[in-house]
């Protein structure tokens, strides 16, 4: 919505003043009041519930910095400290630790509703990118920050994750010693873990900021996927004040209550208990797992033989994310008016969430217990190296073989021409 | 598009569903069942009172839990991030609501003063011996891990501080642990200084050779450290096995996460003030959208 008029009046001198020199409070004003699809439903709430989520990281993360001591002697003992004689500590740090987990939860629904709706297609193709940036620079401050405790899972996932990255041909080795800054995860790693785990944040804090700039530029999609003309402004949205804001603040305070729920009655129920052993480096945990939101992607990791080329699967399937604007050749945006497609999307989650299955469990471990299945090549079916696999190649088919196939073979449903024209009666019932 | 509270609310189902589906799969720390597959060997089922969000310590637990501690475990294990203060703190096994101050707590004071800490003499620089005030760190049994493990057959009796929340079970797994130790069944040999206990983790494989399937467990280097009578509880309860180790697994787990019942409650306020701020939210909501068709 570039081209919403500004209806901010400075009413006092100093308003005027200040508007003529910096305009910040137009901005504000003029932000505020942006015309808003009126049938926006609530899976749209979770982009100010994503907002809220990064002030939270930040703010109780700078907290524990205050307490925190970047050392391999003792930071474990620091992060002990900071729990049991820091005022309020132990709720800081389980903010924080579970507030990771409730960032991850809603940059996933985020990122479904726009999978559902097709916000990623033109013009919002860079809404999404810069979005995909975000879920990319989280990942890597959520694996640096789950670091820092050096726990046991701590110490092993780091040596796992860093050493993925020694397995790239010719350069890998080379890159490995610079990144663990020796030929182990030690002192010199925690460290730098710890600068960057500081530092990236703030650098989500800009891409955000870009990804709304951008989102102001190409306007809000809606759950029935049509552009807002102009003329139809009028009947088709809602200033975005106060109708909207309420409605967020609603929706933000019920996910509030859920981790709520999570922070004081159930603080570790997300993390892995091993983590409160101590890093040792003689001794490797027998399993090694990371956190519950980077586990679909450390199954597509392992399911892959070759190290170099489970990496490269790893990566490549963010890297599908990027591609989708241009891999969807359907016109049609919502999936409300594409029914079979519908289908594709909710076989995806449910892949999705069984790749997280899979990435807890021990690749050779049998799916179904006690039932011996056929070998295939490097292992059993009823194991979940298989399982993983098919549900691998499901993930990438849907990207590269579904998504362009059938816009170019579906017949959508007819789409109503507006918002709110009569048509719309069909989609009461589907919220 | 109808916006009713039937629809936020199952969005908030969808929410919490998500979340609680995902939580036991990917590496809850399950109350019922401790690690070690050894099903149906569970010896007495305990159920805590500090469980569930509305739990709290049984401070006479707490305070016989310590006791076993003090006089059976430290000999071997060290607590080194838990202070005497923290036993007179609230919520702690010796809070006197009298002193807000647990340095000023004449229980906590005595119980430190039972200690001798290393030190340095401010005078000289020579390094002594003194008695422990409240501010002090639980002395550890050993000098360091090394002479922790040569006086443990090769095994490092592991810091208590957060050993319950270290293990998968918590206080349960702790219990059941303390309690599980039998005969090994005909057929699996045990290595000196080992002991067979079926819900250590491990695979005790190699070391079977009786007849049907392989015994669940695995071989710990600690020997059963509790023996009925082994302590003399001060409130005269009985010195059972089952008692010593029930008490001591409920110490141990207030020593891993002390604040426990202060999070609790204040988990309540939270949860009370988060409700009415949805309810007055949502009415708002209403207000505002009420001529609004959509
Ligand atoms: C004689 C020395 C000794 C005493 C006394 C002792 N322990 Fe241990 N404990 C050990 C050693 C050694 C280990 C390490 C065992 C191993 O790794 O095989 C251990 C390990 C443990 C473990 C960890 C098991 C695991 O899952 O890794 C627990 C729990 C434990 N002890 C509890 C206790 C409690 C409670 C007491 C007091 C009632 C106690 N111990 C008294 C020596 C002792
Ligand atoms: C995108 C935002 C952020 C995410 C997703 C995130 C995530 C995490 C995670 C997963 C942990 C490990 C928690 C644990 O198990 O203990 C952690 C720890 C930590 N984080 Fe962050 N964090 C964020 C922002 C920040 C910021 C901005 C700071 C500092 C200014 C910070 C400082 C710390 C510190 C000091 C620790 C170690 C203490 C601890 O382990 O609890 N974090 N973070």
């Amino acid at each position: 919505m570039s081209d919403h008029e500004s209806t901010y009046v400075p009413k006092t001198g100093i308003e005027r003043w200040l508007d003529e020199r910096l305009p910040i409070i137009r901005f504000g004003v003029d932000y505020a009041t942006i015309p808003t699809p009126r049938n926006l439903n609530y899976w749209w709430t979770f982009g100010g519930i994503l907002a809220l989520c990064l002030v939270i990281q930040i703010v109780t993360g700078i907290v524990l910095a205050m307490h925190y001591t970047a050392s391999a002697d003792h930071a474990f003992d620091s992060v002990e400290r900071i729990m049991r004689d820091v005022n309020w500590g132990w709720a800081i740090r389980y903010v924080h630790a579970n507030g990771a987990s409730m960032f991850f939860l809603a940059v996933y629904i985020h990122m479904a509703r726009g999978l559902y709706y097709g916000s990623y297609k033109a013009p919002r193709e860079m809404i999404w990118l810069l979005g995909c940036v975000i879920f990319l620079l989280m990942m890597m401050t959520a694996f640096m920050g789950y670091v820092l405790p050096w726990g046991q899972m701590s110490f092993h996932g780091a040596v796992v994750i860093t050493n993925l990255l020694g397995a790239i041909p010719v350069v890998g080795p080379g890159i490995l010693t610079w990144i663990q800054g020796g030929f182990a995860v030690d002192e010199p790693t925690l460290k730098r873990f710890f600068s960057l785990h500081y530092l990236l944040p703030f650098v989500i804090f800009g891409v955000v900021f870009l990804h709304l700039w951008a989102l102001h530029q190409s306007s809000q999609n809606n759950p029935v996927g049509v552009l807002i003309p102009k003329e139809r402004r009028k009947q088709d949205t809602l200033p975005f004040h106060p109708y909207f804001t309420v409605k967020d603040g609603f929706a933000l305070v019920l996910f509030l209550m859920l981790f709520s729920v999570f922070v004081f009655f159930m603080p570790n129920a997300l993390g892995h208990a091993d983590n409160y052993i101590p890093a040792n480096p003689l001794q490797t945990p027998p399993h090694i797992v990371p956190e519950w939101y980077l586990l679909p992607f450390y199954a597509m990791l392992r399911g892959i033989p070759d190290k170099f080329g489970g990496v490269v699967v790893m990566f490549a399937s963010i890297g599908l994310l990027f591609a989708l604007p241009w891999l969807d050749t359907s016109k049609v945006r919502s999936m409300r008016f594409r029914p079979a497609m519908r289908w594709f999307f909710i076989i995806l989650l449910v892949v999705y969430f069984f790749l997280g299955w899979c990435g807890a469990h021990l690749p050779d471990e049998p799916v179904i217990p006690g039932v011996d299945g056929p070998d295939l090549f490097d292992g059993n079916l009823n194991s979940y190296l298989w399982l993983t696999r098919f549900l691998t190649a499901y993930y990438f088919g849907y990207f590269l073989v579904i998504t362009p196939w059938m816009g170019l073979r579906e017949t959508p449903l007819p789409v109503p021409e507006y918002v709110s024209s009569p048509v719309l009666s069909h989609d009461e019932k589907n919220g | 598009m109808k916006l009713d509270f039937r629809k936020s609310l199952a969005a908030a189902a969808v929410m919490a569903g998500l979340a609680l589906a995902a939580a036991p799969a990917f590496a809850a720390r399950t109350a019922e069942e401790p690690t070690g597959p050894a099903k149906g060997v569970r010896p007495v089922s305990g159920e805590f009172t500090f469980e569930g969000p509305r739990g709290q310590f049984d401070r006479g637990q707490l305070q016989r839990g310590y006791k076993v501690y003090k006089e059976v475990c430290s000999a071997c294990h060290s607590m080194s991030l838990v202070h005497f203060r923290d036993l007179g703190a609230p919520g702690g096994p010796f809070y006197d609501p009298k002193y807000k101050n647990p340095n000023d707590n004449p229980v906590v004071k005595a119980l430190a003063a039972d200690v001798q800490v290393a030190d340095i003499d401010t005078t000289t620089g020579d390094p002594i011996k003194r008695k422990g005030t409240p501010a002090d760190a639980f002395p550890s049994p050993f000098p360091n891990a090394i002479a922790a493990a040569a006086s443990n057959g090769g095994a490092t009796p592991p810091d208590q501080s957060t050993l319950a929340k270290a293990r998968e079970g918590g206080a349960r797994y702790i219990y059941s642990l303390l309690m599980g130790y039998r005969e090994p069944p005909a057929g699996l040999k045990v290595g000196p200084g080992q002991h067979y206990n079926p819900w250590f983790p491990g695979d005790v494989g190699s070391y079977w050779t009786g007849k049907g399937p392989v015994p669940k467990g695995g071989f710990i280097a600690m020997a059963p450290p509790l023996a009925d009578n082994r302590v003399t509880y001060d409130d005269h309860t009985k010195a059972t096995v089952a008692q010593e180790a029930a008490d001591v697994a409920a110490f141990l787990e207030w020593a891993s996460d002390p604040h426990a019942e202060q999070r609790k409650q204040t988990g309540w306020a939270v949860m009370l003030y988060l409700a009415i701020l949805a309810a007055l939210t949502y009415a708002s909501y209403r207000a505002i959208w009420k001529n609004v068709s959509h």
